[in-house]
């Protein structure tokens, strides 16, 4: 005969740590990622993802500036300004890293806000955000505008190595149109704070999912990332 | 924590019944709230990263030298956000394990990609620019 198990569930079950917390985790019953809303787990799980696919396009980057026989172009000039009458190697590079870690500090304030309950705050954090981010964006345009008209092409370039123009419009492309994304949907839950949706936890108009302040930590998850990608195209690509 | 997921009212209020007996409902602080001073200090720290990475540049440095700064700058900035700006210092070992092993994967590929990238400009310098080797 088997007899039930009479266990009370009435106190919180108390989470160990270090490595024995991370076997009692995973091998617990229904979820593996204690203490963190399953948005939130998402989000990382596809920003994992995403970090595999940039990954990818810059390791394939290495490999064909690894393996060509004529010289790479010589990054610092090719994104050069003459600003004020005066040369500066790299500088709209340098300014658009400055804008998106501004970005990156103005969302970090916000979901600090959101947690507050400071809905105007939040906000014109949010907004802040997203308006640096179309800054970044329209730098961008401005740049592959301004290499187009050099004659940068996917597959060739007066400046050197052919496979220059693929992997730039490739990499950069790509994390543009994150960007991109990412300010639409930063004005989107902008929006969504400062009409209550959030405070009221009104579902959503695509998942039907209740609204809440964790919405804005996971906005501001994928927010970081694209600043982190940012970190390492700007190392790899334009100053290497 | 039910209550935060929101989606499942009828869960959270058998939670909340759960705690009937005597002892005060613990409450639970919703996400993650740090002092506002840390992410100053980090966006100030990201900012001087980020100029040090530029002045690499800017002074032209060459060599291991500049390799080895923007790598060291690199790897600071990166750690600074994910771990303070995303709050990945403070959530469990399960999630910081389960995002961070798989990119020991994406290093073998770096390495498989730099091998063949090698065996790729060697055979190109035989075939194809005699006056290379």
């Amino acid at each position: 005969m088997t007899q039930a198990n009479t266990t009370s569930t009435a106190q919180a079950l108390t989470l160990q740590d270090g490595v024995p917390g991370i076997v009692a985790d995973w091998s617990s019953d229904q979820r593996a990622f204690k203490n963190v809303p399953w948005g939130k787990a998402m989000m990382w799980i596809f920003l994992l993802s995403d970090t595999f696919i940039f990954s990818s396009f810059l390791i394939s980057y290495m490999t064909v500036r690894m393996s060509t026989t004529v010289p790479w172009p010589n990054t610092s000039e090719v994104f050069a300004l003459t600003l004020f009458g005066k040369h500066i190697p790299l500088i709209l590079i340098a300014i658009m890293t400055f804008v998106l870690i501004s970005s990156s500090g103005t969302m970090a304030m916000a979901v600090r806000c959101g947690y507050q309950k400071n809905r105007k705050m939040t906000f014109i954090l949010l907004m802040v955000t997203a308006a640096l981010g179309a800054t970044f964006v329209g730098m961008q345009a401005f740049e592959w505008s301004k290499l187009i008209s050099e004659g940068v092409r996917p597959w060739g370039n007066p400046m050197g190595a052919a496979q220059f123009g693929s992997a730039f419009f490739m990499i950069t492309g790509f994390h543009g149109t994150h960007v991109s994304i990412g300010v639409i949907f930063l004005i989107i839950v902008a929006v969504k704070v400062l009409r209550g949706s959030l405070d009221e936890q009104r579902p959503g108009f695509l998942t039907g999912r209740r609204g809440n302040y964790e919405m804005v930590e996971t906005m501001g998850l994928y927010w970081h990332f694209v600043d982190l990608v940012w970190v390492f195209i700007f190392a790899f690509f334009y100053l290497w | 924590m039910a209550h935060a997921e929101g989606y499942h009212p009828a869960h959270a209020h058998a939670h909340a019944h759960g705690h009937g007996h005597g002892q005060p409902a613990v409450h639970q602080e919703e996400g993650q709230q740090h002092p506002i001073g840390i992410y100053f200090k980090i966006w100030g720290l990201l900012f001087v990263l980020s100029a040090a990475s530029y002045m690499v540049d800017y002074l032209h440095l060459q060599g291991y030298l500049r390799w080895f700064l923007i790598i060291v700058f690199m790897l600071l900035k990166a750690g600074l956000i994910v771990a303070v700006f995303m709050h990945m210092m403070w959530e469990r070992l399960a999630l910081m394990y389960a995002i961070m092993i798989p990119l020991v994967f994406l290093m073998v590929l770096m390495g498989i990609g730099a091998l063949e990238a090698d065996y790729t400009f060697f055979t190109r310098g035989i075939y194809f620019v005699r006056g290379l080797f």
